[in-house]
């Protein structure tokens, strides 16, 4: 297991990374989600001993493992740029921390053919990493972390530079790759769907702290901070503060309060001591609907368990078989997320509903997820 | 704006690929893109889209064949004397001027009034959303705010024949993405350039353009919109290159009514069958493939009689991953694998059927979709 307790690590005066606490168990996947610049990739320097903490543990298995030299941790690490030796042959390329190792011939000549038949590079072996696509020439960087068996295993936005499909490809196979391994893998991405489709555990990372860590379905299902609900959302989630006021609930600077079973439902949600407190309602996009998609919307009895959004579309985007539709809704942008094709032009009003249960209400000023803990989603 | 006619168009590239089997990195083709249309040229890295784009741009000359801007014979000019504009995948910006002096760059070259220069730079500005930093030096902003210069030196202009871009959002934050991605469709909406951009994101591609050019070993497979790219798809590569994830294709015969996967009857439509027929596709012995969309599938409990509802076959579910939005349901039909989505939350039976929609179950020859003037 990997700990890391308080780590804390400053860079040109602006804190890079601050009291990050997480344990990595072997044979799980933990990814880290979050932007550019969030302290994704300066955590993993630190996770790899490239970069000593200001303060803070790091332990592997029990000991602590700062100060301890690169070479001489057993760590494999991938990143975005794939690296390769362009003169050795893939089959070289793959060979050389073995060789480095000093393991013998026969050792290495197993390991490289059981991870050329794992990532599907037997037919290229022969060949300079040159004349591989982008995609093979990832696959032979990852064969060659995996040859080296490392406990720890750090993988920097591996699939980021590939083609799409590639991407949805390996990502795929990744998880089954490394689970066999028995290491600790960490897996950084900027893409709440990559996550989602790998699994695992995910740390979301915002501005070098972790805003929630768990796994993966429970942090996008039941996020515990609005940051952490905003960095595992793809499209945009949506948000908007609440007022009260005559007994119940409404948006800021909306004349309308919303039906009363709906201000009911939310507050029964509410722990006591949140009761008073100021609330921001988030709302991802899949789950605003149409009138017509909502069952019975159009009878008044139905619609009042319902949250209504009327709002002016901004624009359009149609992938096919989803419509984004982009809409301003009390001054702010939001957007849903529908199944089929709605060409909505731009300044055309739209009404859309959200179930309360599908909504997530946070603590506008600590930012923090209110809910009662017992009786769940 | 221009229309842009490439005529009989194809590229070999001199003796680098003298070894291949194909000599083309573009196969000879003819297309002509609209006045004020928004395109997008989707396919894997290799498949010639760049070509493409650098051929209408001027950075290639083609080595056959001619381009066309509004009829007028472009092909020997260069990039500056096409009037076009262009925006790439890394930042084009000069880091000692300020913000509002790269915007106004490409206008200052043009010779424009310092007053309408002044205007459109201030309306780029805002639809960047950098408006409060004009007077900033481009080298104090960060990657993303240097790639929103960038769009804009590619947009402020509004006398260019097209704008070109090659994946200039790759390298963005996903989250700014959705934004720049809505500022340009907004913009286009509104000044109808002729667009033409470059990606291998689907998501960029289908939502930015009103047709999309699909791609695929120097070749263009089929234009289309988003729907008929999702709905119709004419070569299985397209099915399966678009959607995510993609359609499924499996292996099959024709009965003369319906196609037959390893020994299991799936339905087909009325044109699709008279098409099959029209063609002799049940004694041809061409390659036959069925593909479907895993968002056309329903999986349903086991309980259903398949021998009253012909839609129904019987399959075997092997996984469920959840994806948050939906489940994606891994299956085997006969001996072949397939997959479906399911909505968020609805149970997934362990024993199942799977039902078909006929009009949704597309039937392909040597990877073309069988249809009636296919």
């Amino acid at each position: 297991m990997l700990r890391l307790a308080n780590i804390a690590r400053r860079v040109d005066s602006h804190n890079a990374l601050q009291d990050i606490s997480l344990e990595l168990k072997r044979g799980e996947l933990n990814i880290l989600l979050g932007p550019t610049l969030s302290g994704k990739t300066s955590l993993m320097r630190v996770m790899a001993g490239l970069d000593r903490p200001d303060s803070g543990e790091l332990t592997f298995d029990g000991e602590s493992v700062i100060g301890v030299p690169v070479q001489r941790r057993e760590l494999a690490m991938v990143y975005q740029q794939f690296i390769n030796y362009p003169s050795l042959s893939v089959y070289e390329n793959i060979a050389s921390p073995l060789r480095v190792a000093g393991l013998d011939k026969q050792e290495i000549e197993a390991r490289v053919a059981q991870a050329a038949q794992l990532l599907k590079l037997e037919p290229y072996l022969n060949r300079k990493p040159a004349n591989l696509s982008g995609g093979q020439q990832q696959r032979v960087a990852l064969a060659r972390a995996l040859v080296k068996r490392a406990s720890l295993v750090l993988l920097d936005e591996p699939l980021a530079n590939l083609d799409y499909k590639l991407r949805e490809e390996l990502r795929a196979e990744l998880p089954v790759l490394f689970a066999e391994l028995g290491a600790v893998l960490v897996y950084a991405t900027t893409e709440p769907s990559e996550a989602l489709v790998l699994g695992g555990k995910t740390a979301c990372l915002n501005r070098g702290r972790v805003e929630q860590f768990g796994p993966t379905l429970d942090l996008y299902r039941d996020p515990d901070t609005l940051m952490a609900a905003r960095l595992f959302s793809d499209p945009p989630l949506n948000s908007l503060a609440l007022s009260r006021g005559n007994g119940g609930l409404r948006f800021a600077g909306a004349e309308q309060a919303l039906p009363a079973a709906v201000t009911a439902e939310l507050v029964n949600a509410l722990p006591a001591d949140e009761v008073e407190s100021t609330l921001t309602l988030a709302v991802r996009g899949h789950h605003l609907r149409l009138g017509s998609d909502v069952a019975h919307a159009s009878e008044p009895s139905a619609r009042e368990s319902l949250i209504e959004i009327r709002g002016t579309v901004d624009v359009t985007e149609i992938t096919g078989s989803e419509s984004f539709v982009h809409f301003t809704f009390m001054g702010q942008p939001w957007v849903a997320l529908l199944d089929g094709i709605h060409a909505f032009p731009g300044g055309a009003a739209i009404t859309l509903y959200a179930r309360p249960h599908d909504c997530f209400l946070f603590n506008t000023q600590t930012g923090k997820r209110v809910r009662k803990l017992s009786g769940g989603e | 704006m221009a229309s842009i006619h490439l005529k009989n168009l194809g590229h070999r590239y001199a003796a680098s690929d003298a070894g291949s089997d194909n000599p083309y990195a573009l196969n000879p083709l003819d297309q002509v893109w609209e006045d004020g249309g928004a395109y997008a040229l989707l396919g894997p890295s290799g498949c010639g889209k760049t070509t493409l784009l650098n051929i209408i741009s001027g950075l290639l000359r083609p080595s056959e064949g001619r381009v066309l801007f509004d009829g007028e014979d472009v092909t020997d000019l260069s990039t500056e004397r096409r009037n076009i504009a262009q925006v790439f995948q890394f930042p084009v910006v000069y880091d000692t001027l300020t913000v509002a002096e790269n915007l106004a760059f490409p206008l200052r070259n043009r010779g424009m009034e310092s007053t309408t220069i002044e205007a459109r730079v201030a309306e780029t500005l805002t639809m960047l959303g950098l408006e409060g930093r004009a007077n900033e030096r481009a080298r104090s902003l960060n990657a993303d705010d240097k790639q929103k210069i960038s769009l804009g030196r590619g947009l402020v202009r509004t006398d260019v024949r097209a704008i070109l871009f090659d994946e200039p959002l790759t390298v963005i934050d996903p989250h700014l993405k959705w934004q720049l991605r809505t500022e340009l469709k907004k913009i286009h909406e509104r000044f109808s350039h002729t667009m033409i951009y470059v990606t291998h994101d689907q998501t960029e591609a289908l939502t930015f353009a009103d047709k999309v050019v699909v791609m695929n070993a120097g070749s263009i497979l089929q234009v289309g919109t988003p729907e008929q790219l999702f709905d119709r798809p004419r070569h299985t590569f397209v099915g399966t290159f678009i959607g995510s994830p993609g359609m499924n294709v499996l292996r099959c015969t024709f009965d003369g009514e319906a196609a037959v996967v390893d020994g299991v009857k799936l339905p087909l439509d009325e044109a699709t069958i008279t098409a099959a027929h029209a063609r002799g596709l049940a004694t041809s012995g061409v390659s036959l493939e069925v593909g479907v969309r895993p968002e056309s599938l329903l999986v349903v409990g086991a309980g259903v009689n398949t021998d009253d509802d012909p839609h129904c076959v019987r399959v075997d579910v092997l996984g469920v991953e959840d994806l948050g939005r939906h489940s994606l349901v891994r299956l085997r039909l006969g001996n072949q694998l397939l997959c479906a989505l399911h909505p968020e939350g609805a149970a997934i039976p362990e024993a199942a059927a799977l039902r078909f929609d006929p009009a949704r179950t597309l039937l392909y020859a040597n990877s073309l979709l069988v249809e009636a003037n296919g």
